[in-house]
């Protein structure tokens, strides 16, 4: 049983003058919504008292037929017992509502939801993104070049003159005897040179092609080529810029070290390796025992690029670096076989 | 190149174990790629006791022995003369590589079975007495593994040389770069020429006749050697690093080789005809047969080495088959020189031939080593072959060499490093590479290196000798000091950010595929003869058919992409993938036209398996949905989609394809795939594509956007149903609408297409809402009824319409 706590008049002196005094009808009203217990007898019970054609309604219409001295205070009663049944009507109502919602009324909230999925960036572009990122924080800009290439920014300009043993470094493609496929990012350095003077920063992504196809080599990849060139650029900040790119790229704790090592465009050159992010430097199949995991090359840019592009080698000095895009992938994502890039497999695409 | 720590310690003395050694010299930019024990091998060989001799049923040579190898006792069948019960000797297990390749297995000799085999010195690659097992002293314990009974041991390195460093492609090479590590100096081989007679001047001459491809060529003469095996000492060094020994001489050559690096060849002087030598590029079209039995074409850019008459061997790269040193030669004639490496590596690449040889020449040996490693040669050939060796040198050397001097700033050289060292750490570095140093005040210095670095020719490369001699990880880490300063970013890598993110919020994933297609993939999309996707870009070395050309449309991949989903039951696809195409332009040597593409794949159900039961699949109106909105997102508002002439319509399908325009220009395509084209791909399942040429895409897109108000004055709007012939495309009476211009017409949405009864055949209902509304005042109803009424009456007209009966 509800418990219709309202305020009752008590006076028992209304003039019989109408079929019910507005006490009774009040009364009436209180006793059916007592009985009744679901939402659609309490809204035909709330029409029969406060509808158009209503008790209540009709009571206050007919109150001109009542003795003056009596109608403003039946007025008033009549007023206010409208007005109480009106805020216990629509009180009921909700309170059946919100009970109804309790007990009646399941769905399986377990099923699952309906949605339009959100299709996955393939990982191979999300690290690009992600290491232009950290590089753009740092104050690079990103530029871009074309990925079928003239021997000469390939090759030539970057210090490698055609039958140059370095030139084996790199299984070519070839479209004609001067058209390569790029082999590398680094064709962008002496285009972006040519076109702006130092201070130059610059990182530039891409995909590349070797003639090359096995287990861990796909014969198109992506990099992403680095160039940074001012006054004064000495190894130390090479090691800076990268030591921080490898910090934010893999975790601030990651130990890293510079090796010595040679590209024909860089000259010193440096190899940079990080600690086996798999068997932190105990020695693993990927590391293939050593610790260690090469990451990037880099090195300060060679005189003869410099030269190759109008740059005064007296004034300027900078540093080039470049990595594998699959490679650092992989070791951020764990995956362990190469090609799964480019089969596109959506099972492989939907874990990204 | 492998090296063996044994052969190293000839040279320079080494207190770093092996590793610790291998981590050095990667540090100090030689890359130690692996280590090992040349006697690993022997981990399963064992000292064995025989404690039984049986004799075999089957032969009277061999017996069967029982022998204890600590953990078990095994039998043996052996056949040696000197095995008798108790003695000690190495017996190797199953599976026991050994040096030369053999590997044991279980065998049956004569129907017994033997789990074993005991092994002479010679077997084990321990001496050179193959007569008889090995016997063991009684002091060893039995069943240990004899390399630690016999305290055998030696790390073999093998090392990943970079291009630049030739001169560590030797054992002292190698020797110098360790001295520097542990701060000693190389022992270099003390050469004592043995007693010579005659002058070789009489014997024999040599003539350069391409001198800029061989500046220098020197050669010895060696008379009255015996031919025959090398040796155990001079096998045992060519073996630790991998080589087979072949006779003494060719042992011999490679020896020195190995140890200085410079190649050495020998000839038999007896087959060279007028027994002189001539150095000359090859002839057009000339043959010749090569050591290896193979007859190779030769070209004039080829150096040649020959006799009087005839080619004797191609230069730097391989001997010939006619003057090779046989078991009957006495009279050798020994070659070191200096070939020019350009010739090398262009011969070796035509020919195919890479040797031990080429690989060093093309790399550049040591212009002064040439004499040194000839006169040790000669010196081992007359004492291991026993020959007489002719008193002089042939020494040919048109064009010498000069030395590289570099001038050094130790403020500059610490500039370009970020170091602070002084002219006098400068010089210690250096020297300990056997650079000459002169320091010329407090800030200069004079640095001549040694002839063998060849890559040594400016200030940066001694920059790198000092930062790897000083360590590249002691180099203090700083930051560069550069001016603030941004540029624009890039519009269209912008744009493609955008467009990425854009179409994975659609629902679809990114694909990459290879920017190389199959010549057939025009084929397979039935393109015409002369459609321009046809202008396909030839790959000279492709590494298969598959992959032989550039591709000129991203749909092949993307069908591909879809074929292998397929086949791994991956039904419902919804792909992008934005990349380049390429066009070629016409010339042989010029850049292909590169253009940016984006394109889409969808395929199976319109939702991702819900748990509902009805699976509605992808349509054309699915597809396009998303190119519109994805148009919309990025602001372009002019584009439109009509339809592609059937003519135009090869891989897609005649009908359901749609042309997209921007601005009345053709940008792209989406429809469906085209029964053909999907038969071709082995497909069965119909996709819908969309093909946007991205980089004309993005000249559309605006930089800005601009804000309009919130309309103030409420909308009113008013339906039309219009019954039209049914090939009339829907946007063109949106066009129209818009044509008239009425500027209290809002918006126009089409809500109802219908086809069939009561609609006559060949006729179509199509029904809009027309909202209308003024920036300025609440409307009245007659007001737009009236528009509403001149706008019918237009469609009316414009297009043979007729309203349907009420």
């Amino acid at each position: 049983m509800r418990n219709l706590s309202t305020n009752f008049p008590t006076e028992e002196q209304v003039e019989p003058k109408l079929e019910k005094t507005i006490e009774q009808i009040h009364q009436d009203a209180l006793k059916e919504l007592e009985s009744a217990s679901d939402t659609e007898s309490i809204k035909a019970i709330s029409i029969r008292y406060l509808g158009r054609k209503g008790a209540v309604t009709q009571f206050l219409r007919n109150i001109s037929n009542l003795p003056e001295e009596i109608r403003p205070e039946a007025g008033k009663k009549a007023n206010e017992t409208k007005n109480i049944l009106d805020v216990l009507f629509k009180n009921v109502l909700k309170e059946l509502e919100t009970s109804s919602w309790k007990t009646d009324d399941q769905i399986d909230v377990s099923l699952p939801g309906r949605v339009t999925p959100r299709g996955s960036l393939h990982p191979i572009t999300q690290i690009t993104q992600k290491i232009c990122d950290i590089f753009i924080r740092l104050g690079f800009d990103v530029a871009e070049g074309p990925e079928v290439e003239t021997d000469y920014y390939n090759f030539e300009a970057l210090n490698i003159p055609k039958n140059h043993p370095a030139r084996d470094m790199q299984d070519t493609f070839y479209i004609s005897d001067n058209i390569v496929l790029r082999t590398h990012t680094s064709p962008t350095q002496p285009r972006i040179m040519e076109k702006q003077n130092p201070p130059v920063r610059i990182v530039a992504p891409g995909k590349v092609y070797r003639c090359d196809s096995d287990l861990t080599h796909t014969p198109m990849f992506h990099q992403v080529e680095g160039l940074l060139v001012d006054k004064n650029i000495s190894f130390g900040d090479l090691k800076g810029i990268l030591t921080t790119f490898v910090h934010q790229m893999f975790d601030p704790e990651t130990s890293l070290r510079f090796r010595p090592s040679f590209f024909p465009f860089t000259e010193p050159s440096a190899e940079v390796d990080i600690r086996c992010v798999i068997c932190r430097g105990e020695g693993c199949r990927v590391c293939s025992k050593t610790g260690w995991l090469e990451v990037l090359g880099s090195g300060m840019v060679h005189p003869a690029v410099f030269e190759n592009v109008g740059y005064d080698t007296t004034q300027y000095t900078g540093f080039a670096f470049g990595m594998g895009v699959e490679r650092i992938a992989m070791l951020k994502y764990g995956i362990d076989d190469i090609r799964k890039y480019f089969e596109n497999d959506l099972r492989f695409l939907r874990q990204f | 190149m492998k090296v063996s720590l044994s052969w190293l310690k000839d040279y320079v003395s080494i207190n770093l174990n092996a590793n610790d050694l291998a981590d050095a010299l990667t540090m100090a930019g030689l890359e130690v790629e692996a280590v090992s024990d040349r006697y690993d091998y022997l981990n399963s060989v064992h000292v064995g006791r025989i404690v039984n001799i049986d004799p075999h049923p089957n032969s009277d040579k061999l017996k069967l022995c029982s022998v204890d190898i600590g953990r078990d006792i095994i039998s043996v069948v052996c056949g040696a003369p000197n095995v008798k019960t108790d003695m000690l000797a190495p017996c190797a297990i199953l599976g026991t590589c050994f040096p030369r390749g053999k590997v044991l297995e279980k065998s049956i000799i004569r129907g017994e079975t033997s789990e074993g085999m005991l092994c002479s010195e010679l077997e084990l690659g321990l001496g050179s007495n193959g007569h008889g097992i090995m016997e063991l002293g009684n002091n060893l314990s039995v069943g240990d593994s004899l390399n630690k009974a016999l305290g055998l041991s030696d790390p073999v390195l093998e090392i990943d040389l970079t291009p630049n460093r030739p001169d560590c492609l030797s054992i002292i090479g190698t020797a110098r770069e360790i001295a520097a590590i542990e701060n000693k100096r190389v022992t270099y081989p003390e050469i004592s020429l043995p007693e010579s007679m005659g002058d070789i001047a009489n014997h024999t001459s040599v003539t350069i006749k391409a001198p800029a491809l061989c500046p220098r060529y020197a050669a010895s003469l060696i008379f009255d050697v015996t031919v025959g095996p090398s040796p155990f000492w001079l096998q045992d060094r060519l073996v630790s690093i991998g080589l087979k020994p072949i006779n003494n001489i060719v042992d011999i050559t490679n020896f020195v080789m190995m140890e200085t690096g410079q190649p050495l060849h020998a000839f038999d002087f007896d087959h060279l005809a007028e027994n002189r030598i001539v150095v000359r590029t090859a002839r057009e079209n000339e043959t010749f047969i090569t050591l290896d039995g193979k007859e190779r074409r030769l070209d004039p850019e080829m150096l040649m080495i020959c006799d009087g008459k005839k080619p004797v061997a191609i230069a730097g790269v391989m001997g010939g088959l006619n003057s090779e040193i046989e078991d009957t030669t006495t009279n050798i004639l020994l070659e070191s020189a200096y070939f020019d490496p350009v010739c090398i590596r262009k011969t070796s690449k035509k020919t195919g031939l890479n040797t031990d040889a080429s690989h060093r020449f093309e790399r550049g040996v040591d212009p002064n080593g040439t004499i040194t490693a000839l006169n040790r040669a000669t010196q081992l050939i007359a004492e291991i072959g026993g020959g007489k060796c002719v008193k002089g040198v042939i020494d040919e050397y048109p064009l010498p060499f000069s030395e590289t001097t570099i001038d050094i700033s130790s403020r500059r050289l610490n500039r370009h490093l970020g170091t602070r060292l002084d002219t006098a750490a400068i010089e210690k570095y250096l020297k300990s590479i056997e650079f000459d140093v002169k320091i010329i005040d407090e800030d200069k210095l004079q640095v001549t290196p040694p002839s063998c670095r060849v890559d040594i020719r400016r200030f940066e490369d001694i920059t790198e000798e000092i930062a790897r001699l000083f360590g590249y990880n002691n180099i203090e880490t700083t930051f560069p000091l550069i001016p603030a300063e941004a540029r624009h970013p890039d519009k269209k890598i912008d744009l493609r950010d955008r467009t990425k993110v854009l179409m994975t919020g659609l629902g679809f994933s990114e694909a990459i595929n290879y920017s190389f297609i199959s010549k057939q993939s025009c084929d397979h999309l039935e393109l015409p003869p002369d459609d321009p996707k046809r202008k396909m870009v030839d790959i000279l070395n492709p590494i298969s058919e598959d992959q032989a050309v550039m591709r000129t449309s991203l749909i092949p991949g993307l069908l591909e992409t879809m074929k292998l989903n397929i086949s791994v039951l991956n039904k419902n696809l919804k792909l992008f993938e934005i990349g380049h195409v390429f066009f070629h332009t016409g010339q042989k040597d010029n850049q292909p036209d590169e253009v940016e593409m984006l394109a889409g794949l969808w395929t199976g159900t319109r939702v991702d398996s819900v748990w509902s039961p009805k699976e509605t699949n992808c349509d054309f109106y699915d597809t396009k949905g998303v190119l519109e909105e994805f148009l919309r997102n990025l602001g372009i508002k002019k584009t439109t989609f009509t339809r592609m002439p059937p003519e135009f319509c090869f891989y897609t399908r005649p009908g359901f394809t749609a042309r997209i325009l921007d601005e009345n220009e053709p940008i792209g395509l989406v429809g469906e795939v085209h029964p053909k084209a999907l038969q071709n791909y082995d497909l069965k399942q119909a996709a819908f594509i969309f093909e946007l040429n991205f980089d004309r895409l993005i000249q559309s897109v605006p930089d800005t956007k601009s804000a309009r108000p919130i309309p103030k004055f409420p909308a009113t709007s008013r339906d039309i149903t219009l019954i039209i012939d049914n090939d009339i495309e829907t946007y063109k009476i949106i066009k129209t609408v818009e044509m008239l211009k009425e500027k209290l017409v809002e918006h126009l949405h089409l809500f109802d297409v219908f086809r069939g009864d009561p609609i006559p055949k060949g006729k179509k209902s199509v029904s809009f809402r027309i909202t209308y509304r003024s920036s300025e005042e609440t409307l009245e109803d007659n007001r737009v009824n009236h528009i509403h009424k001149t706008i019918t009456n237009q469609l009316l007209k414009t297009f043979d319409a007729t309203l349907p009966a009420k």
